[in-house]
């Protein structure tokens, strides 16, 4: 108790805690004052906060005038929330079979489904292309969603088989006993009680995704199905970068996954398993 | 008519085997306690009886039908656990009502179950709550409510009240042992509580690494026990183990109980000295540490006082001895 509530820790601790989040989050402080501020102000002193002189909205008035940004917004939802869908989905699902039934070859098959985690996927791209162009998913978000539930199931596989583990097996055997099929035990069931750790999982899955921009420029290039990530580039040049616009473009996409990440925390703190057991 | 007839069943996880061929028989209505230290295997095989674990080999046969093959939910018995394993996301009315619901009864007739079951067990002011808003004794109630309510064959007990305090113990215990009585149904229980054991069964088995070394009512395991693992288990405190030779038998070891050795302060058999007192109120528990058979428990009714340190004698009654070969096997 003594620890807990002495002083010097306490804003040691606090100290810490305060520089990582100055350093984590400056740049996207820059990038949003920077958003709302003329090109010129941009340049002579990037680090000042919008006045009445420099606020300038130009760079949100090119990017919506732009016509295809919210098409790039509507790609981008798409793409993130169908393959979240499906990693939580197919990753519950194997987690579940792999802490739940004894069969041959079960280490082996869990020991195969996390080697993801230590190959990136990007090494297969070319591999990815080709399989992508015979099947002529070139250029639909399809292709998008299939490559990054693939990428996101096997950390989502790993992190759920052991909360797994953790539920109740005598809860699951009331289920069996009161003659629940396996799939209502899974869904109704082990599903609520895994929910913090869904959204663990939801979270890492789904930020990397919204970032990406290798696969969309390499699979998905075309007009109607890029991302806004891939979308922002536009406003870059070899020669001449609209910084106004990009700017204000990414200042835009952080706003979803922002949304998107607050409905998970929420999860994240909630857990109902109180009263299930003991 | 036998409810519950297991043939030579055993049970391997991989080369170590948990069960070795255990046969038994339970009769209908009868209150069965499967008792026996921790991995003794009891809970493998209630498992194996409730279908949630396949035996390796042998028959399981409830009422003249073979069951190995059948799914749990359909073997018509009902399970309460340790844990309770209440739904989280049902109220106690749907916690009671799902195997019904499952089973395709109809809304009235789950109702009627449930209303009887909720009667049966002073659970009517709970029926709308939620697991998370009941006590651990309400709960295990409730999962009691939930085994009712299917009207099973057999019920299955699995250690219910390990997760209970004292008083609630022995308050949900009469609850059960009434139960019994009222429902006049066939229940098999796993404790590893030997008093529980002794207060609820028609017969008791006591099982050790996965065999059955006696079966039979608890009072003929009490005054006739086949070994010395069954003297040691059933009985509390346990029984003592006397060195035969020093005793002038020919039996290895001899066993007295605690409530079996009379104590005197002038004279007796064995030589002691008082090692620990403890007084209990209805009976005095006396430790003695003797050079021949080590430290020994006298039972006393009654309030007795000793001085620690003090020489005492203790002499068994010979009426009540029992003798044991090398291997522990009773010599009768």
């Amino acid at each position: 108790m003594a620890a807990r509530t002495s002083l010097p820790r306490a804003i040691a601790a606090h100290a810490v805690l305060l520089s990582y989040t100055i350093i984590a989050l400056f740049p996207v402080f820059v990038i949003v004052i920077n958003s709302f501020k003329s090109r010129r102000a941009i340049f002579s002193n990037p680090l000042a906060l919008p006045t009445r002189e420099s606020f300038d909205l130009v760079g949100y008035h090119t990017v919506l005038q732009q016509g295809d940004f919210l098409l790039y917004f509507q790609n981008s939802m798409i793409v993130t929330t169908a393959s979240l869908f499906f990693v939580l989905l197919f990753g519950a699902m194997a987690a579940f079979a792999l802490s739940e039934y004894r069969f041959r070859g079960n280490l082996l098959m869990g020991l195969y489904l996390a080697l993801g985690i230590m190959i990136p996927i990007r090494l297969g791209t070319v591999a990815i292309l080709e399989m992508m162009v015979a099947s002529g998913l070139v250029n639909t978000l399809f292709a998008l969603i299939l490559i990054y539930t693939a990428q996101g199931l096997p950390l989502a596989i790993f992190i759920l088989s052991e909360f797994m583990r953790s539920v109740s097996d005598d809860l699951k055997n009331a289920g069996r006993i009161d003659g629940l099929s396996e799939y209502r035990i899974f869904f109704t069931l082990v599903l609520p009680l895994v929910r913090p750790a869904m959204a663990t999982v939801a979270v890492f899955t789904m930020i990397p995704i919204w970032n990406d921009l290798w696969f969309p420029l390499i699979i998905a290039p075309g007009e109607s199905t890029k991302t806004i990530t891939l979308g922002a580039q536009v406003f870059i040049g070899q020669f001449v970068t609209n910084w106004n616009a990009v700017l204000a473009a990414l200042s835009l996409s952080i706003l979803p996954v922002l949304v998107l990440y607050l409905i998970f925390s929420r999860q994240l703190i909630r857990g109902i398993t109180a009263g299930a057991v003991k | 008519m036998t409810a519950l007839e297991l043939k030579s069943v055993t049970k391997s996880f991989g080369t170590a085997e948990v069960i070795g061929g255990v046969d038994l028989a339970v009769a209908e209505g009868e209150f069965c306690v499967f008792v026996g230290p921790s991995g003794c295997g009891k809970s493998t095989l209630l498992r194996i009886i409730a279908g949630l674990e396949d035996a390796s080999s042998g028959d399981i046969i409830m009422a003249g039908r073979r069951v190995n093959d059948i799914p749990p939910a359909r073997r018509e018995l009902a399970m309460v656990f340790q844990s309770y394993a209440l739904y989280p996301h049902l109220s106690v009315r749907g916690n009671m009502g799902l195997a019904l619901k499952q089973a395709g009864a109809r809304r009235a007739e789950i109702e009627a179950a449930t209303a009887r079951a909720a009667e049966m067990l002073d659970l009517g002011a709970l029926l709308d709550r939620r697991p998370a808003e009941l006590s651990g004794g309400q709960r295990q109630r409730v999962a009691i409510g939930r085994a009712i309510v299917r009207r099973p064959r057999l019920f299955l007990f699995d250690e219910p009240l390990s997760n209970l305090d004292a008083a609630l113990r022995v308050a949900t215990r009469i609850e059960i042992a009434r139960l019994h009585r009222e429902l006049g149904a066939t229940m098999i229980y796993v404790t590893h509580d030997q008093v529980e054991a002794m207060t609820l069964a028609d017969r008791i088995v006591v099982l050790r690494a996965g065999r059955i070394e006696q079966q039979g009512a608890p009072m003929a395991l009490y005054n006739d026990p086949a070994n010395t693992f069954v003297a040691g288990f059933i009985g509390s405190p346990q029984m003592n183990f006397l060195r035969g030779e020093a005793m002038g038998e020919r039996a290895a070891q001899i066993g007295v109980r605690p409530e079996h050795l009379e104590v005197s302060v002038a004279k007796g058999q064995i030589e002691g000295t008082v090692s620990h007192l403890e007084r209990l109120g209805g009976e005095t528990l006396v430790y003695v540490h003797t050079a021949a058979h080590g430290l020994l428990t006298v039972r006393l009714f009654g309030e007795h006082d000793f001085d620690v340190g003090g020489a005492v004698w203790l002499t068994p009654d010979p009426a009540r001895v029992f003798r044991f070969d090398e291997s522990g096997a009773r010599l009768r």
